[in-house]
């Protein structure tokens, strides 16, 4: 069994840990480095909930060893403000309820903001289907199309 | 849910890589994407006492229009499409969170009988090339899948890189049905159509995918022989194979 230095940026702080080689980085973020908005459902890469950006792109951190981001830098939901204010995406899902019990929110948060910095003007359609990744048992969904509908409007306006 | 306890080893070049294989045989895994490893391992189905993991060797990374290093991220892939088949597929399989770190050459190696890339290596009778103690071999694509998640590679084995033979005058087209997009296919159906200059068609392939243990390269549906399970009948999978067969030849014979 393996023990590793991991040295990585986590939400614009440098942040470094001590980690098992078999620790994922869903679970370094929560344990070690007391971030637990990233939240951990199905484990086994699912669900979508601990979904978080690793050099700004959106990957599963269940499915990602914390020895691996080594290096790297990571933003968390505890990351994901617009200056002093809400990110957009938190304002819109804020606006429209976009949730329940909140458990899966986090990770769509996160898929949400990577969609929309690729894709600022999608389609319904195309709002579903990034959604496709990340399951919400409470809300049926409508609540949460709407916030990331607000959310694209709200970073038009800027 | 944790993976049982392993050592973790990050090799930068591939003779490291063969060299580790080789130390620990059958007690060691490769890593590439880990996308369908670390489920695996988190499930306790998989138990490595070594994860090689070959993200830092650079020489898997190169994509050029021949040839494709089997460490490049299918995000990668999908942004570069060196193939038109890939462009077409990419988006296909799972999530972007997903294609953000899986890799063709974990999908290939990985052969799940309904993924995608084994389908395309299939149809475009792709070399897979691996390195091994003994030095480097050429696979080809027809000779790989041997059968569920089992290929022609020993474990001793790393795939570097597959490469993709020039057609003429040929055109290729895949679809699938699952239930939700990104999930796996209940059935998939990719064609490769090559005609010749009168516009007459000369070759043809047909792939399936989910409709058995491997990758099926067949005539025509009829020919399946696919099993029931919780998601879809038998009855149905063979169905849905036929209508995506018709549909893939006439667009591929389209794009010829
Ligand atoms: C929710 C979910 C949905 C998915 N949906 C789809 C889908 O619709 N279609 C699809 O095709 N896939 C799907 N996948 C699987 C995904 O595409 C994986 O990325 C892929 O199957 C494996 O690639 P990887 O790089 O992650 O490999 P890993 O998980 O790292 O490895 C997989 C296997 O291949 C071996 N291996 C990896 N690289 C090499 C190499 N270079 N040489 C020798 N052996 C190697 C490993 O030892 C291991 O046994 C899904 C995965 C998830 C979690
Ligand atoms: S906890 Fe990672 S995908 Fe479910
Ligand atoms: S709000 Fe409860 S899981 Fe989505």
């Amino acid at each position: 069994m393996s023990e590793h230095q991991v040295e990585l940026m986590v939400n614009g702080k440098p942040r470094r840990a001590t980690v098992e080689g078999r620790q994922t980085l869903a679970d370094a973020l929560r344990v070690e480095l007391e971030l637990t908005g990233t939240h951990v459902g199905c484990e086994h890469g699912v669900c979508g909930s601990c979904t978080v950006l690793v050099d700004g792109a959106p990957v599963r951190s269940c499915l990602m060893l914390a020895v691996q981001a080594n290096g790297r830098s990571v933003t968390t939901v505890e990351g994901l403000a617009h200056g002093a204010n809400m990110h957009p995406v938190r304002q819109g899902f804020y606006e429209c309820h976009s949730f329940q019990c909140g458990f899966c929110t986090p990770g769509i948060v996160m898929t949400t903001a990577a969609f929309l910095a690729g894709n600022p003007s999608p389609t319904e359609h195309e709002v579903r289907e990034s959604l496709a990744g990340n399951l919400c048992r409470c809300t049926g969904y409508q609540s949460i199309v709407e916030g990331v509908q607000r959310a694209a409007e709200l970073m038009r306006e800027g | 849910m944790r993976p049982a306890p392993f050592d973790y080893v990050a090799p930068t070049t591939i003779e490291e890589v063969v060299a580790l294989l080789a130390e620990h045989g059958e007690d060691a895994k490769i890593v590439a994407g880990g996308q369908s490893l670390i489920p695996m391992m988190a499930l306790r189905l998989a138990r490595p006492a070594v994860l090689v993991d070959i993200g830092g060797v650079d020489s898997l990374q190169h994509v050029g229009p021949g040839s494709i290093g089997a460490g490049v991220t299918q995000a990668t892939l999908e942004r570069e499409a060196p193939h038109p088949l890939l462009a077409e597929v990419l988006p296909l399989i799972a999530h972007p969170a997903i294609r953000n770190r899986g890799t063709i050459g974990g999908s290939i190696a990985h052969a799940d009988p309904a993924a995608e890339l084994p389908a395309v290596a299939l149809l475009c009778d792709a070399e897979l090339v691996a390195r091994g103690p003994a030095g480097e071999r050429v696979i080809a694509a027809v000779d790989f899948f041997e059968s569920y998640l089992t290929t022609a590679l020993a474990p001793d084995e790393v795939l570097t890189e597959i490469r993709f033979p020039t057609h003429h005058r040929t055109g290729f087209a895949f679809r699938e049905v699952s239930r939700r997009h990104g999930d796996f296919a209940l059935v998939g159906a990719g064609a490769r159509v090559t005609v010749d200059r009168a516009g007459d068609v000369v070759d043809q392939r047909l792939v399936f995918i989910g409709v058995g243990s491997t990758p099926v390269i067949a005539e025509d549906a009829s020919e399946l022989e696919p099993s029931d399970d919780v998601h879809a009948t038998a009855a149905y999978r063979k169905h849905v194979a036929g209508v995506l067969a018709r549909d893939v030849l006439l667009t591929a014979r389209s794009r010829a």
